[in-house]
């Protein structure tokens, strides 16, 4: 089972109560971008077995959008932080280097 | 015009608690900063209630007023039925100018009550993905989760009674689920 904290209301919640939406911290490519960026921007997505980050929205709750760093293999949540930043933060970094030494994810490690 | 109704104009049912549409209820959708103290003054000036904690409800000692916490920026203000137009121009005109959203939307919602005991907890964690043991969930604290398929809320005005909100386009859906859930021989008694 997959428990999510929404960091916007504080309530701790069973998966069923959130919407996924998908990876996070994409950089949207849009008019003016080439071809290639604008491909990997819409395919191009991280499917990893282990350190994933993810937007999730508290959907038949607050209604808010946060971001979430898990575990797609455990679906241990590592933490969950706001979705008003563009990378993870360091204190979720940090978490997850003192559980999964060594993890990376996209260019972020 | 006819006479407002209320979805289900009341309708009951004895299970292992007693499960029953409230009837009217009053309320105001108010959106806005929930810090900001023109706001907090006029939500406690149209109820005479205390601004709520978060995810948490305060209600007048009659019952009939309260202030649900919804959002970082949404509040539920609940007043009686009759006087919630009201109600809203007076939250209108005090926080005129500023930028806040302010709606009835009484009509939009069902109330339901289930009473009879500790128990009532047992019918909301058949259908809510919520813990609802006494040491997580009790009175003050207000609950926006699923109910079954719908989206729903849900607070204890006291240790042996339940209020459920939902749409009122699925008051019917609701109520039939929670008559189910409620139903004689059906507790499970995990909670209680
Ligand atoms: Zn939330």
């Amino acid at each position: 089972m997959l428990m999510l904290t929404c960091p916007n209301c504080g309530v701790t919640g069973e998966e069923s109560e959130f919407a996924p939406g998908g990876e996070a911290h994409l950089k949207r490519h849009g008019p003016g971008s080439s071809d290639e960026e604008f491909h990997a921007y819409l395919f191009a997505k991280e499917n990893p077995r282990g350190v994933h980050f993810e937007r999730w929205r508290h959907a038949n709750g607050c209604g808010k959008w946060f971001h979430a760093a898990r575990c797609t293999a455990t679906l241990e949540v590592f933490g969950t932080y706001s979705a008003q930043t563009t990378e993870p933060p360091k204190d979720i970094k940090d978490k997850i280097s003192a559980k999964r030494p060594g993890w990376s994810w996209r260019e972020v490690e | 015009m006819p006479d407002a109704r209320s979805a289900l104009d009341g309708a009951s049912e004895a299970g292992f608690v007693k499960v029953e549409e409230m009837g009217l209820q009053g309320m105001i959708t108010l959106r806005g900063d929930l810090a900001a103290e023109e706001l907090q003054a006029a939500a406690t000036a149209a109820t005479g209630v205390d601004m709520p904690d978060r995810t948490g409800i305060r209600t007048a000692r009659d019952g009939g007023n309260a202030l649900a916490w919804m959002a970082p920026d949404e509040l539920l203000v609940m007043v009686p039925y009759a006087e919630a137009e009201e109600r809203l121009a007076q939250i209108q005109a005090a926080l005129e100018g500023r930028h806040v959203l302010a709606v009835n939307v009484s009509d939009a919602r069902a109330l339901f009550r289930l009473s009879g005991g500790p128990q009532v907890r047992e019918v909301v964690a058949k259908l809510c993905p919520v813990d609802m043991a006494p040491a997580a969930f009790g009175p003050g604290m207000f609950r926006r989760t699923r109910l079954a398929q719908v989206p729903a809320a849900f607070h204890m005005p006291d240790a042996d009674s339940m209020v459920i909100v939902c749409f009122r386009s699925v008051a019917h859906y609701v109520y039939k689920l929670l008559c189910d859930a409620a139903a004689t021989d059906s507790e499970v008694r995990y909670h209680v």
